[in-house]
């Protein structure tokens, strides 16, 4: 193997209480996959809630669905799909010691998560606008009936409506939360990775937070269609 | 973890199917196939979500057992809670 | 071989480093273990406390002590104080911890500052917890069954949600912590089939923590959600259903029971086999049983909503799955039982409590089973029958099992000897108090008195059987208090602790009493099977103990 400039290249910290590297790192890779096990279950809860009521009120979550933009929402898909070729490119290049590229593909996938929340901004100011908001959020009555009106053909109730919004918000909100997190672990692996702190012999946290973020992109490959395209056919 | 990774080229091209899918999946809705949408829906996320887990995530050729009986398991237990769970939603008009 | 004598400055965990610092900093496993101790126990008064006031109501059939809404809020945070700021927490984060390290070989657990973490966790989230009962508490009994807790009540039901919130947290890591550690940094030898019950049942309670808990952390951010911003989820009024979040909440509550259980299993285990002198018969089943309890508590929990309004055939499924629960917690029994057939058998203190766990264990499960059959839970349900049901299995087994652990590794966590005598005492009242306070709680319930009433003047002939219940409160409070004393009293003036007081199979006996920081000066070697009893001498009585 090419031996890089050392400089480049700190071995990695061994913790005290671990025999060798590799089993520091392969804890560290199985922790992080028990987490993700952990937020599959959390994210898992609001899919339960969200299964019932879309078997139960099918039509209204079907109109109410039809009132998100789905432009927008597809571009946010592939946004977050770019942002994990970028993470998966970054690990290629901590393994190959390529120290720029690899800064470079960290700040891009920090580009794209910040243009996702960005972008997520928009859209939940558009419902905000459209009086969307379940409750009475900032004085905002909640109020449905324009999607009544823009599909005549399908009976909202806007107690049902508010339930499709409350878990769409719960939803996307919770799921940004996350990004915001993964965003915050990003500018650390950008401040390390710019000291110089990983190379072919550790990269680890760049891996494992790579784990992260492909988790983050995974539970939106599930939301985009489960919210955004539960009914569209031709009316 | 250290074992040489894929070519770039893979990754270009499972993010290349991604981004198809992902168009794949927003035209299909638009389309009438009755209760086959859902189907057909629930079916692409699961294909981009298993090219992401498998690929991306490094679980096809660079993850040991325990890690693939980890996701299996979470998965699996997901599945419980949202199965048993419909044992009394889907079932509560029956005979009352 | 190492005699009594131990010279002062030896240096051990507990000497290292003297100042706060060094504990509110550390990252040593053993230590962490005894913040848990000291805060879990605190919480253990706290609910303790919140306990007596119920019985002392319950000592008159008129509702003349409290007021309704107070008795309410005294039965929910007795609740949520218990289970989750004490039992939730207590074998794993004190002897889990302190053990599961040393019984493998390893010099710490995995992620040692996760670790402290999530002793921080803990306390910020009991801080919220103390800071809501502190404000006026909470009233919904805490099972927080909506709309009550998110539309109704006016209580401090979002503090106290958050408190457990962040708890589960705590849960989470600690759980991440132990499934990592048993799988990687177990020392050469130590394979699967030679691990410690305690470890199999600690991998087992991991389990159920991490699968479990984000589902009752995620319910109550809804609860949160609604509560504060009022949507509907969980609200007929508003088009919610209420089932949902029953089932939500009881997903994870059920399989909580075998995470306050399934570690009092693994110290059973550890304690029947020293004190019969023989391996734990049938090891691979008692361990693959835990794993069992594990996976299949997790299929179980609408047996708590069967006159809910769920669909029958719903209850039917859950009716059935709850009876094959039952099975693996019965082949352990019978293995324990079978383990002491034919054993050299000593009455100390932890066997005592070993003891008592197998027969109250057994008398709670059974009771359990009485619940999952529908026609009867229709009968008993929502009254003391339950309440003493979930007590026997609770206190009976599970504290009964933390009581047993701690009066057997107090030697190697302190370094210092308890007298064996007041040992036995505490125990005999603790076992005498328990069944007093709950045994006619079984006979109350199925006489018809309901559970969380404050008032029962409608049928005085309860009085009787609840004076007893309040006695038996007492005396087993005495039997509570007293370990506190004598292991205090121990710190200062018991004797020192041989490595091996009990002649124990296991590593953590090789090791000093009290341990090194880093537990063993070399990786230990292990080329023995598990509870070696034939090849470890019984220790001799007066040089083991104190009295």
């Amino acid at each position: 193997m090419t031996d890089s400039h050392a400089a480049t290249q700190h071995g990695p910290e061994l913790l005290h209480h671990f025999a060798d590297e590799e089993q520091q790192r392969n804890s560290a890779s199985l922790g992080m996959w028990l987490f993700l096990g952990t937020e599959i279950m959390f994210f898992g809860g609001m899919f339960l809630a969200y299964l019932v009521y879309r078997l139960n009120y099918f039509e209204s979550f079907a109109a109410s669905s039809r009132s998100i933009a789905v432009p927008l929402g597809a571009i946010n898909t592939a946004v977050l799909l770019c942002s994990s070729l970028t993470v998966v490119l970054a690990v290629r290049a901590a393994q190959m010691g390529k120290r720029k590229l690899l800064i470079w593909m960290l700040i891009l996938t920090l580009i794209f998560g910040l243009a996702f929340l960005a972008i997520k901004g928009v859209e939940w100011h558009e419902k905000y606008e459209e009086h969307h908001i379940p409750g009475n959020f900032m004085g905002r009555a909640f109020d449905v009936s324009d999607i009544q009106r823009d599909f005549p053909k399908l009976h909202v109730d806007p107690q049902h409506a508010q339930i499709f919004f409350s878990l769409y918000f719960a939803l996307t909100g919770i799921h940004a939360l996350h990004m915001i997190v993964g965003v915050g672990i990003f500018l650390w692996l950008i401040y390390k990775a710019w000291k110089g702190d990983f190379g072919p012999k550790y990269y680890t946290p760049v891996e494992i937070g790579g784990l992260y973020w492909h988790f983050v992109d995974v539970v939106w490959i599930y939301l985009f269609p489960l919210l955004y395209l539960i009914d569209r056919k031709p009316l | 973890m250290s074992e040489h990774s894929s070519s770039a080229k893979l990754y270009w091209i499972i993010w290349g199917s991604l981004i198809v899918l992902t168009f794949v999946t927003a035209g299909v809705a638009y389309l009438d196939l009755g209760p086959f949408n859902t189907i057909v829906a629930l079916t692409i996320a699961t294909c981009k979500a298993l090219l992401v887990i498998l690929f991306f995530m490094h679980v096809k050729d660079a993850s040991e057992r325990l890690t693939k009986v980890v996701i299996i398991s979470s998965i699996f237990w997901l599945l419980i809670m949202l199965g048993l769970s419909l044992a009394d939603f889907s079932t509560r008009t029956i005979g009352s | 071989m190492a005699t009594a004598a131990i010279a002062p400055e030896r240096e051990d965990y507990l000497n290292k480093e003297y100042g706060i610092r060094s504990w509110l900093l550390t990252v040593d496993h053993k230590r962490i273990a005894l913040l848990y101790l000291i805060s879990i126990t605190l919480f253990f008064f706290i609910g303790g406390f919140f306990a007596l006031l119920i019985r002392l109501e319950l000592l008159t059939p008129a509702g003349d002590l409290v007021q309704a809404d107070t008795y309410n809020k005294l039965f929910t945070m007795h609740g949520q104080v218990m289970v989750f700021f004490f039992l939730i927490p207590s074998i794993p984060a004190v002897l889990g911890n302190f053990l599961v390290p040393i019984m493998i070989g390893a010099k710490d657990l995995a992620f040692p500052r996760i670790n402290l973490l999530s002793w921080y966790l803990y306390i910020a989230g009991g801080a919220l917890m103390l800071y809501a009962i502190l404000s006026g508490g909470v009233d919904t009994g805490w099972t927080f069954y909506t709309p009550l807790s998110t539309s109704f009540s006016n209580t401090h039901v979002v503090t106290a949600g958050l408190g457990i919130f962040i708890n589960g947290f705590s849960s989470i890591l600690t759980g991440l912590n132990f499934v990592v550690t048993i799988h990687r940094m177990r020392a050469p030898g130590m394979t699967w089939s030679r691990l410690p019950l305690f470890i199999w049942a600690h991998y087992a309670t991991s389990i159920v923590m991490l699968l479990g808990t984000p589902v009752i952390a995620v319910t109550l951010v809804l609860v949160v959600l609604e509560r504060t911003l009022h949507l509907g989820i969980f609200d007929p009024r508003l088009g919610g259903d209420p089932l949902l979040f029953q089932h939500l909440f009881w997903f994870y509550s059920h399989p909580a029971v075998y995470i306050m259980i399934l570690p009092s299993m693994g110290v059973v285990s550890e304690v029947m086999a020293c004190f019969t002198r023989k391996r734990i018969f049938g090891y691979t089943f008692v361990a693959m049983s835990s794993i069992a309890i594990a996976v299949f508590g997790f299929l179980v929990w609408a047996h708590h909503m069967f006159v809910a309004g769920m669909s029958m055939y719903a209850a039917l499924v859950f009716s059935i799955l709850s009876y094959l629960v039952a099975v693996p917690s019965a082949i352990k029994v019978f293995n324990w039982t079978a383990t002491m057939f034919k054993g050299s058998i000593s009455f100390d203190t932890p066997m005592l409590y070993a003891l008592g766990f197998v027969g109250l264990f057994t008398i709670g499960g059974l009771t359990g089973l009485f619940l999952a059959a529908l026609g009867l839970d229709v009968h008993v349900t929502d009254t003391y029958f339950v309440v003493a049901h979930f007590h026997y299995v609770m206190v009976g087994g599970a504290v009964m099992g933390y009581m047993a652990g701690m009066h057997f590794w107090w030697p190697k966590i302190s370094g210092r000897m308890y007298p064996d005598s007041w040992g036995r005492l505490a125990a005999l009242i603790v076992f005498v108090g328990f069944n007093l306070t709950f045994f006619p709680q079984f006979v109350l319930g199925y006489m018809g008195m309901p559970r969380r009433y404050w008032d029962y003047s409608h049928s005085p002939e309860f009085q009787v059987l609840n004076v007893l219940s309040t006695a038996g409160a007492t005396i087993l409070a005495v039997g509570y208090l007293l370990p506190m004393v004598y292991f205090l009293w121990s710190m200062r003036y018991g004797k020192p602790a041989p490595a091996n007081p009990w002649g124990a199979s296991g590593l953590e006996w090789m090791t000093q009493s009290p341990p090194t920081t880093f537990n063993f000066d070399e990786t230990p070697q292990v080329t023995w099977e598990a509870y070696d009893y034939e090849n470890i001498p019984a220790p001799v009585p007066e040089e083991a103990f104190g009295d």
